[in-house]
């Protein structure tokens, strides 16, 4: 998979937050497989309290986006990514620009104008935005070359809730790499999302909450891996009615009633 | 002066950015600070002068999703 001009390994992109230990999460990245991992950046205490959490993660080898997690402007959001961009040594952000405290979701107007701004400016922009078509132009417009629209609210793990608009939102941009990010809780969700057609899934609490975060963190990688391989295969059309698939042709007549 | 360094109120003599992140203890690489809320590069934080009142953050990686 391409993203933006870099090849990625894998279809599975990993978040890093509340798994129990800094062990079990470079376990759980190493089992599911993936290439990207998303970090953020959050206040320091003096002489260096959380000096550990990034050494460990550059030895993973997985390639690094920063987000913007927990912004609510855009010019919050756009100070942010400068910090990260020196921080992590990377163009690469995930845009969140949060607009409802209680659902997550981001602020359409302020994403957009983050973007146009980021993009302008040499980063790589990862924008989470809902499913809305024109909000998706817009982004377009401003420079993103790479889309994350909304599964269902962060952390919720419900799913995909907007089936139908995220449909219509494969169908318009084809062309356009879309990863599913946020709301995933199960990898059968995550297979569904690929078997769309989606060109990637982005997910954290999913894998990090697991009774076995590492387990389930492969469990993700073989689910993103066979929804892929299904779409690629081409899945059959849906019928309403029942087709036998055992040939009915040259079936016995035994003589002994029922249907015929 | 009284600085407010990431939301706690902070008291400094360092004159500029650079010399007051080492008084306060972050020696280490791996920082980001931004100054009432916009973003101060490392090659820059000699050369930005503190004043009373200011917002400092200092930021670090840290987890995320």
């Amino acid at each position: 998979m391409r993203l933006y001009d870099v090849d990625v390994s894998s279809r599975l992109l990993l978040g890093t937050a509340q798994y129990p230990s800094p062990l079990v999460l470079t376990d759980a990245i190493a089992a599911s497989g993936c290439g990207v991992i998303t970090v953020s950046l959050r206040r320091e205490t003096a002489n260096g309290g959380a000096s550990g959490f990034w050494p460990l993660l550059q030895a993973t080898g997985a390639l690094i986006l920063p987000n913007t997690a927990g912004c609510h402007s855009a010019r919050e959001a756009i100070t942010t990514a400068q910090m990260a961009r020196e921080v992590f040594g990377t163009n690469w952000i995930k845009l969140e620009v949060i607009g409802n405290a209680d659902t997550l979701q981001p602020d359409p107007f302020a994403l957009v104008d983050a973007a146009r701004i980021l993009c302008a400016d040499g980063f790589v922009v990862f924008p989470y935005t809902t499913e809305d078509l024109i909000v998706v132009e817009r982004l377009l417009d401003a420079g993103c070359r790479v889309l994350m629209p909304w599964g269902a609210p962060i952390g919720s793990g419900r799913g995909l809730r907007h089936v139908d608009a995220l449909t219509a939102m494969r169908g318009h941009f084809r062309s356009v790499p879309l990863i599913i990010d946020a709301g995933i809780g199960a990898p059968s969700q995550a297979a569904q999302a690929m078997e769309m057609g989606f060109d990637a899934v982005l997910l954290n609490t999913a894998v990090a909450k697991a009774g076995d975060p590492v387990a389930m963190a492969r469990a993700f990688g073989q689910a993103v891996a066979a929804g892929r391989l299904a779409f690629e295969a081409g899945l059959m059309p849906p019928r309403d009615m029942a087709v036998p698939s055992t040939p009915v042709l040259r079936m016995a007549d035994l003589g002994l009633g029922g249907l015929r | 002066m009284r600085i407010e360094l990431n939301g706690i109120p902070t008291e400094v003599a360092a004159a500029n950015l650079a010399d007051a992140l080492m008084a306060l203890g972050y020696g280490g690489t791996a920082l980001a600070t931004a100054l009432n809320g916009g973003f101060i590069p490392v090659a820059a934080r000699a050369t930005t002068p503190l004043h009373d009142g200011d917002r400092v953050e200092v930021l670090a990686p840290m987890q995320g999703g």
